[in-house]
């Protein structure tokens, strides 16, 4: 197997291009059916090399299939039936008994074959690269904005006077700003492999209002020297304007840099609150060392699994319902918990320490007994995956935005729940004084154990969220019980809003620290950082004050 | 504090002595048992035995540690670990500079693992370290420097309560990454192993291990004894009454920090220096040894054993991590549920460890108060 | 009264360790089970302990060894390096194994080590690993780099054409050593330091964001660059994770990974990993009917239909049938006889070809390279021609050109043969 070389690729987008301009005007003609079906057959025993040399064809040939023989054959649906005959699978389906079939040059029914029967013709990294490129033509002309703005993206690098024609021929049908951004980029990247030094000149001028990295690389390419020593640009004025453009590019690139790292900070961050918020509870509000905090998180993710494991067809929907549901299983767990134990072990906070670390054991293991040591699959929902690509050096994903969201989302409430209701009320009476509030006629016990349940229930749902984004096994409460404890204290035992603003800043700290000093060197600066902060502040960013500050 | 100051009930003349006496027994039974007695007896102890008893005479040192500041002095360290693994990079470095040039790329100096990393020649701060002597000077004072800055630090400014956990915890977290680095000079993950000999004694023979057992019994009985005078002293009152309350010492005029801080340094030098025993006899020492996680099992020791009595630590020490053994040996699926519900079951049961069984003296006894 | 609890406590715990344990079973052969289960390592060594406990319950349905029974000893070192070498000095000195399978990470293994050789025990490590070491008592059934790091980067480089390389690691001794095996590699062939970054992250990195937009930046220069990934068990989830969610695709930025097998894909969701890579001397997929009889053996002995093969299991699966030959070779389980008995000796792989022990206790292994599918197995895109000898120290690695292992002619597991020295050696 040797890999093709990509003058081959060149040449045959040429020939697909003149073959589909000319589909426009008249009717192509037919490569002999015969000889393609023996190609196309012996597929299932070729190697890569063989089946890239056999897509050039097909792709050369112009035949009327191309389009989804190839889409076929991307999706994984191209099949070799136990008597060579190649077919497109309709839909593949583990439930199914038979496949229905389709014959993938005249796109007739072939009739059906059993699975066991059929054997896929595997494809690798550079035949659906090769693939997928030869079928961005066809989206060219997409009605979906987005499909014709990625066709034209997987085009970028690999440019041809053709693709240029027929975005050129694009161009005038297109009505979208931003897919005539892109064409314009493609055009203006064209036109500096041109003899027209004006059209170079005011190719690198659009160019430089660009941002992603394939126009960089090529206008740096227009400064390098060739082994013989002259510029490979052979205007002056081309190159100064190339070097300014460089200069402006790299500029605005390192500002949204600047914005990625702030942004990768800020999600840091929230994963920070998110797993202490629920510590800020029952370690801020109730004054007990749960060690089993990170294990109420591990049954939050693992709700979420066992949630998908029940809806495996409503991936989207699983996650939402997830949160709810993990709530009830962690909240419940950390009721149970209090009442069998941590109620006889008011006052002794120390103690709580040994207890709920003997809990967090046999939680571990049970959930190992359960679900077995390995790591358990928790899918991304589709809305969740992918990145919100801003410009061409700035995206966003998906997930940590909505995990930001999320956090920001949970923080309002619990902080609405204890503010604005009577049973917050109740909580925050009981934790000021818990004599004056039984006084008053508040069930100390009930609010104890309520208490005990929403930060429970608040580590379930941050278990939600960090299914999203780590291993779901035995250990996920262990990674993280360290840093929701520093973030507690950090922020001032006992105040949420210290929780939020302490979680935010060491995970901004952290990531503005990691490009310089590395993932570890980072991690530890901050450790020390936070050491000599302690110093400072020996009672965290917020120190309870008043009555409270007395119990501490 | 109502009652008069008095010894609790671990520190009675008759417990010491019975501590002492078991301590003693061991150091000159198990050698026999080991040695002279034949393999074929059932009377025979093996040298796995022998290993296991001296690792977990190492623990006790460090649970005695750990109970002197938090069982007397209130303040609940959750990053003796890292003195004791301080400890344990001082004796493992002394070993490793012993291998000489018997490692696996023959090198005269450099141990195995700056060799395949390229390393030309030693760090400055592993010279020193192929004498014995400065080695055990570096046993117990770097783990001592470490806890004079951190403590000074600390207690200057009256970091206390969890507070103060959580930032021992950080500190011990930090060190447990900067030792996993394989630029920081110490091995990285690996940590050091394979060492040779101690002092030109073979480790693995089994009169060498019967020795380092003998030694971390001697040590954990000076310790003990060490820890029980400063405990019976004058200053031993004002670091109970530190414990007790804090703010009405300070108010009679102590200077609360300097004590706090003795203490603090004299527990890490215990740690240490179980530490710097505890390598050669589990043959390695690796960064995993800085865990916070390690330094809540400490806790968890003491607070089984019966926090505020030195011996009660030493016991628990030993028990759980005897424990531990059986369990992982005898139910390798199970062991996790065991263990759990054993410390849940202590903690609500017996509230002071397992010295509280005896109801006579306990009822006798003020509660212990909670350092906050 | 203290006095009393104290010796009754003691005296308890002392009888425990000093009683002779079962001392009936003498009629068995008994084979320790040396790993993790519980503990980090405990998701992937699990599946190690019972594809042991799988082998002796198929070797004793088949009459047992030397017409005895196999007794398995599993024991838990609990992912503690400490405790690895006292599990091991338990199994070698109380219950007197014949012979051990186990340990994961280096770390364990260079814990157990002087135990083992000690007490002259047999350890059969099935666990890829970086080189470098090869004692008389261990029996490396895993790859060396030469058997996985180096066919993978000739796959990228000649295949792929990959020129820029970015090499991510965990930092400890198995990516450092492998970064420096492919470093010296990468520049012998041409390839400018300029176009190799190397970088190392913790354990457990869970924050992937600024790692892997660094890598697309690199990745961004206009020509053809791969990552090989050596990250280690916990990091990778959150690290491909990351990969996905900022769209790097196998097509554009390839990963190929050492560590990353079916086991650790089943528990994460494959589909947006398609066509990354992976490097192994086993998959799953590979059809042959050797292959196909074990994994249903194995889904019907741990009752799972869903559960997955891997590529170490497989080197259980050798290590066990090998031992299993020598024994019967030697006609005893003395670990000297059968010691002697193992070099050379020859049993079936799970991929159709044949497992070589070879005198410095390394294997021939067939290297496949994979890309992921979207079901969790692997596409076999390319593999050896025929099987490569495992080479303890590296050719590529200063320190170690010079060295070479062999127990067969020069009984020497580092012998210098430029200065004809064999040094380190413990216990001969």
């Amino acid at each position: 197997m040797t890999a093709r070389p990509r003058g081959g690729w060149r040449r045959l987008t040429l020939l697909l291009v003149a073959a589909l301009l000319a589909t426009a005007v008249r009717a192509v003609a037919q490569a002999p059916d015969e000889e393609m079906r023996a190609a196309l057959d012996g597929l299932g025993e070729a190697g890569f090399a063989d089946k890239q040399a056999f897509a050039e064809r097909l792709v050369a040939s112009g035949h009327r299939s191309v389009r989804p023989l190839l889409e076929a054959w991307l999706d994984d649906r191209l099949y070799a039936r136990a008597d060579k005959r190649t077919v497109i699978v309709k839909a593949v389906d583990e439930r199914l008994a038979t496949y229905d079939l389709v014959d993938p040059l005249t796109l007739a029914d072939a009739g059906t074959g059993a699975p066991a029967e059929l054997t896929r013709i595997g494809t690798n990294n550079q035949l659906r690269r090769a693939l997928r490129t030869a079928l961005a033509r066809f989206s060219f002309a997409s009605p979906d904005k987005s499909v014709r703005l990625a066709a034209i993206r997987q085009m970028l690098p690999t440019l041809d006077a053709a693709t240029v024609e027929l975005l050129r021929h694009r161009a005038t049908a297109e009505t979208d700003a931003d897919v005539q951004f892109e064409i314009a980029t493609a055009i203006a990247l064209a036109a500096l492999d041109g003899d027209d030094v004006g059209a170079r000149r005011a190719a690198v001028g659009t160019l430089s209002s660009r941002l992603s990295s394939d126009v960089r690389n090529r206008l740096a390419a227009l400064l390098e020297k060739s082994d013989d020593g002259g510029y490979l640009e052979g205007d002056e004025e081309v190159r100064a304007a190339a070097a300014a453009a460089i200069a402006a590019i790299d500029g605005r690139r390192r500002i949204y840099e600047g914005i990625e790292t702030l942004f990768f900070g800020v999600s840091l961050g929230s994963v920070l609150v998110l797993v202490a918020i629920g510590l800020a509870i029952t370690f801020g509000v109730m004054g007990v060392i749960n060690m089993a905090h990170g294990e109420l998180m591990m049954l939050g993710a693992y709700t979420t699994y066992v949630v998908q494991t029940l809806l495996p067809e409503h991936v989207g929907a699983s996650v939402l319902v997830a949160v709810p549901a993990a709530f009830v299983v962690s909240g419940a767990v950390g009721v149970v918990i209090e009442r069998s134990i941590i109620r006889f072990l008011y006052g002794r906070p120390l103690e709580t320490l040994l207890a709920t670390f003997g809990v967090s054991l046999v939680l571990q293991q049970t959930v190992r007994s359960l679900f077995s040591a390995n790591n358990r699959a928790v899918e991304t929902p589709a809305w969740m995956s992918g990145a919100w690509q801003i410009n061409g050096a700035l995206a966003i994903t998906y997930n940590r935005l909505f995990i930001v969201i999320f956090t920001l989302g949970v923080f309002a409430l619990l902080l609405a729940v204890l503010k604005r209701t009577r049973v917050g009320l109740e909580i925050r009476a009981v934790s000021q004084n818990r004599a004056m509030a039984r006084a008053m006629g508040i069930r100390s016990e009930w609010v104890d154990a309520l208490t005990f349940g929403l930060g429970s229930g608040i580590a379930g749902v941050a278990g939600v969220a960090l299914s999203q984004l780590t291993n779901v096994g035995p250990n996920l409460g262990q990674a993280y019980i360290i840093d929701s404890f520093m973030v507690v204290v950090f922020g001032g035992v006992g105040n949420l809003w210290g929780t939020l603003i302490g979680g935010m800043s060491l995970g901004i700290v952290n990531k503005i620290l990691e490009p310089y000093a590395g993932a570890v060197l980072g991690k530890i600066l901050v450790l020390v950082g936070l050491i000599l902060f302690i110093q400072r502040r020996p009672r965290g960013l917020f120190p309870p004050t008043g009555r409270a500050a007395e119990g501490m | 504090m109502g009652a008069p100051l008095r010894l609790l009930p671990g520190d009675s003349r008759g417990a010491a002595a019975s501590f002492l006496g078991l301590l003693a027994i061991i150091a000159i039974t198990i050698p026999i048992l080991n040695l002279a007695v034949p393999a074929s007896s059932p009377l025979h102890v093996s040298t796995y035995a022998t290993a296991l008893i001296g690792k977990y005479l190492c623990y006790a040192m460090l649970a005695l540690a750990v109970d002197l500041v938090w069982g007397f002095c209130g303040i609940l360290s959750l990053g003796h670990a890292a003195f004791f693994a301080l400890g344990g990079y001082a004796m493992g470095m002394y070993l490793m500079r012993q291998i000489g040039p018997r490692g696996v790329y023959g090198h005269a100096v450099l141990p195995d693992f700056m060799v395949f990393l390229n390393w030309q020649e030693l760090p400055w701060f592993w010279y020193g370290f192929n004498h014995f002597p400065v080695a055990v000077v570096m046993m117990a004072l770097v783990p001592a420097l470490l806890a004079l800055v951190f403590g000074w630090l600390a207690f200057r400014s009256r970091v206390t309560g969890v507070y103060l956990s959580i930032i021992t915890q950080a500190l011990s977290y930090a060190l447990m990454l900067a030792f996993f680095r394989n630029d920081m000079g110490f091995g990285g993950n690996n940590g050091f192993t394979d060492f040779k000999d101690l002092l030109g004694y073979d480790l693995q023979r089994d009169g060498t291990r019967v020795v380092l057992l003998v030694c971390s019994a001697v040590a954990l009985g000076i310790s003990y004894l060490a820890c029980r005078a400063i405990v019976a002293s004058r200053a031993g009152r004002v670091v109970r009454a530190i414990r007790d309350a804090e703010s009405r010492t300070r108010f009679l005029g102590y200077r609360v920090e300097s004590f706090k801080l003795w203490i603090f340094v004299f527990s890490a030098v215990i740690a240490g220096v179980a530490g710097a025993l505890y390598v050669p006899q589990v043959g390695i020492i690796n960064p995993s040894e800085f865990a916070p996680i390690n330094s809540i099992e400490v806790v968890i020791w003491v607070a089984v054993g019966g926090r505020g009595t030195l011996h009660g630590a030493a016991l628990g020490a030993v028990l759980v991590n005897f424990t531990k053994t059986y369990f992982t040996g005898a139910l390798p699926e199970v062991w996790l549920y065991a263990l759990g519900t054993l410390f849940v079951l202590v903690t609500l049961f017996l509230p002071r460890g397992l010295m509280g069984i005896v109801p006579l003296r306990a009822a006798a006894l003020p509660e212990p108060v909670e350092a906050k | 009264m203290k006095l009393k609890q104290f010796c009754v406590a003691a005296g308890l715990a002392l009888a425990a360790l000093a009683t002779p344990h079962a001392v009936l079973a003498q009629a068995t052969i008994k084979v320790g089970v040396l790993h993790s289960l519980s503990g980090t390592m405990a998701i992937s060594e699990t599946t190690l302990k019972d594809t042991i406990l799988m082998m002796i319950d198929e070797q004793n349905k088949k009459g047992g060894l030397l017409g005895r029974k196999l007794e398995a000893v599993v024991v838990d070192p609990a992912s503690d390096w400490p405790l690895f070498a006292e599990k091991a000095r338990q199994l070698l000195e109380r219950d007197k194994v014949a012979v051990v399978f186990g340990c994961w990470t280096s770390v364990s293994r260079k814990s157990v080590l002087p135990v083992f050789e000690k007490n002259n025990g047999l350890l059969f490590y099935p666990v890829q690993y970086e080189g470098e070491e090869s004692s008389k008592n261990v029996i490396y059934t895993g790859a060396a780099p030469n058997q996985q790091a180096i066919p993978a980067v000739d796959y990228l480089m000649k295949e792929v054409g990959v020129q820029r390389w970015v090499l991510e690691g965990t930092d400890y001794v198995y990516p450092r050593t492998t970064n420096k095996v492919l470093e010296a590699y990468l520049l012998s062939k041409g390839v400018k330091a300029a176009d190799i970054s190397i970088n190392y992250t913790p354990f457990g990195h869970a924050d992937w964001q600024t790692r892997v937009a660094a890598i697309k930046r690199f990745g961004s220069a206009g020509r053809k660059t791969a990552v090989v990934s050596t990250i280690n068990g916990d990091a990778n989830v959150p690290f491909y994770k990351e990969l996905a969610n900022q769209k790097i695709s196998a097509e554009d930025i390839p990963v190929v990974a050492f560590s990353v097998g079916e086991e650790e894909l089943s528990g994460l969701d494959a589909k947006p990993l398609v066509g990354h890579l992976a490097a192994w001397n086993y998959f799953q997929s590979v059809s042959t009917p050797a292959n196909k009889e074990f994994i249903s053996k194995w889904k019907t002995y741990i009752k799972k239909p869903n559960r997955t093969t891997n590529d170490p299991m497989e080197a259980h699966f050798i290590g066990f049938n090998l031992w299993a030959k020598a024994v019967e070779t030697a006609k005893s389980t003395d670990v000297d006889k059968v010691l002697a008995a193992l070099p050379g000796l020859e049993t079936p792989n799970l991929t159709g070809g044949v497992a070589k022990l070879l005198p410095n206790h390394h294997l021939t292994k067939p290297v496949y390279i994979g890309e992921v599918r979207a079901d969790g197995q692997f596409d076999v895109v390319w593999k050896t021609t025929g099987t490569v000898p495992g080479d303890a120290w590296s050719d590529f690695l200063p320190v170690s050109r010079d060295t070479e292992a062999d127990w067969v002619t020069l009984k020497c597991g580092n012998y210098n043969t430029k200065t004809k020295v064999c040094s380190g050696q413990n216990y001969k």
